[in-house]
């Protein structure tokens, strides 16, 4: 067992961990931060996206012992008391989830593509950055625009056939 | 996963000695993007864990003219963003950002990459077709020297990827045609043209892993056009079937994608 500090979502916080464990299982079953999703064995599937020292990474393919000393932010840290952050509120705007597994990787891969582009994101950008987010049910379309619309950014012209 | 036990050196001197200390069961770990899926399916059980993203020797990336050398703990979102590698080497950056997803560029590394050697990894194209260096805690090695086969480099037991390094060419690209769902190259070709002729190296579709595609260099070294391949054969033999694809099909890729990469150059 290792000791771990990790700030998370603005607070220090201290457990006792196996070194295999990982960060995923250090949110969800230590600290209970049940918001970020596991949604594959393979790193592909983004569901797990938080961010360690402000980068989007999978918290699936990272260990606790690995971010001992890193601030993480989860999907529980972006909203201020009731007020939800801007990715969050463009994706209840734009009907951007329909079971909202992957939502909470969508918004947390989402925050931190907005971060790198600013307003200056096109909606192929925002495919192509999209490619470790894997979402079953709503054909990415109003994802894209959600994520377009909180960038200020201008939508497609034309609505491509999914 | 099986039980592991974790070190954070902050020295190249202090992560060797743990190396030595715990022998063949220890693993170094980089960014992990490859290492713990591999781990989280027991295909690999590592005893001890060796992080290396705490030493400082492995950081940076240095550019002086036309020369590159990139620290062997650089992740793939710096190399991609790079302004100072953009501006002598493009196409090298924009290999990079053609890895993975954003989240595994943000971890991933250079010199994981490279000592790992997937048969589909994108760098080593590169090093490759640029007549790279490969940097190590105890020698230089030639990329051509150093990549062997199948996830077998010329690295010895502990060794580490400190940085690999390069000349920037007076062209290049790199074009990958990828697998749709794990978007890793079905084939990637990497072009370098200098002065005294063109290379090659092409991912994904070998057999042993990435090589050097000397018929396609020749003819390109007289012509550095598209057509100029046109003529030449890839032999299916040396080449990777799967379910993904048959070794005709990527034979035939080599050749397209080889020309998609020169069209890419050329308009750079
Ligand atoms: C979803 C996904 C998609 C991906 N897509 C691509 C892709 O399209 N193209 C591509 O090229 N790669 C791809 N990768 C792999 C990725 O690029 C890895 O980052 C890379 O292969 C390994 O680098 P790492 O730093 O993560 O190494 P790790 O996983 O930490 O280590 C890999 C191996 O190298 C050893 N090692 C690590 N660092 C060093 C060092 N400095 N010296 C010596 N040995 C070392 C480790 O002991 C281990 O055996 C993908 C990975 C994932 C999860
Ligand atoms: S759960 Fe992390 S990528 Fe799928
Ligand atoms: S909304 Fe169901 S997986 Fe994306």
């Amino acid at each position: 067992m290792t000791d771990v500090t990790i700030t998370v979502n603005g607070r220090e916080m201290k457990g006792s961990v196996e070194d295999r464990t990982l960060l995923v299982q250090f949110l969800r079953g230590n600290l209970g931060l049940t918001g970020t999703h596991v949604g594959c064995d393979t790193s592909q599937c983004g569901a797990c996206v938080v961010h360690v020292d402000g980068k989007a990474v999978k918290s699936c393919t990272m260990l606790a012992v690995q971010a001992s000393g890193s601030s993480v932010t989860t999907i529980e840290g972006l909203a201020s008391g009731a007020d939800l952050h801007p990715v969050q509120a463009a994706f209840r705007e734009h009907h951007g989830l329909q079971c909202g597994y992957c939502t909470p990787g969508m918004i947390m891969t989402a925050v931190d593509m907005i971060q790198r582009h600013g307003s200056s994101l096109d909606e192929e950008t925002v495919r192509e950055e999209l490619d470790g987010n894997i979402c079953r049910c709503t054909g990415y379309h109003n994802i894209v625009k959600a994520i377009l619309s909180a960038a200020g950014a201008s939508q497609p012209q034309s609505i491509a056939a999914e | 996963m099986y039980e592991t036990s974790y070190h954070r050196p902050t020295s190249l001197e202090e992560a060797a000695n743990l190396a030595t200390e715990k022998g063949d069961e220890a693993k170094y770990l980089s960014g992990g993007m490859t290492l713990i899926p591999t781990m989280k399916q027991r295909l690999a059980a590592p005893e001890a864990l060796i992080d290396l993203r705490h030493v400082g020797e492995l950081k940076g990336i240095t550019v002086n003219g036309r020369s590159i050398r990139i620290g062997g703990g650089v992740t793939h979102a710096e190399v991609a963003m790079s302004d100072e590698i953009k501006s002598v080497c493009p196409g090298f950056a924009s290999l990079a950002g053609l890895i993975g997803d954003p989240a595994v560029r943000h971890m991933g590394t250079v010199g994981g990459s490279v000592a790992n050697f997937d048969p589909a990894a994108d760098y080593p194209a590169a090093l490759l077709a640029l007549g790279g260096t490969i940097h190590t805690n105890k020698r230089e090695i030639a990329a051509d020297d150093f990549f062997l086969g199948l996830f077998e480099t010329a690295l010895e037991e502990g060794e580490i990827v400190t940085a690999v390094s390069f000349e920037a060419p007076d062209q290049c690209a790199y074009e990958k045609f990828r697998n749709p769902a794990s978007r890793y190259a079905m084939c990637g070709v990497f072009v370098a043209r200098r002065a005294d002729g063109v290379k090659v190296g092409v991912t994904g579709a070998g057999s042993s892993g990435a090589f050097r595609w000397s018929d396609g260099e020749q003819a390109l070294s007289s012509d550095f056009a598209p057509e100029a391949v046109d003529g030449l054969t890839v032999s299916e033999a040396d080449m990777m079937g799967d379910i993904h694809g048959s070794s005709a099909y990527r034979a035939n890729l080599v050749k397209v994608v080889t020309k998609r990469a020169v069209k890419k150059a050329l308009s750079h």
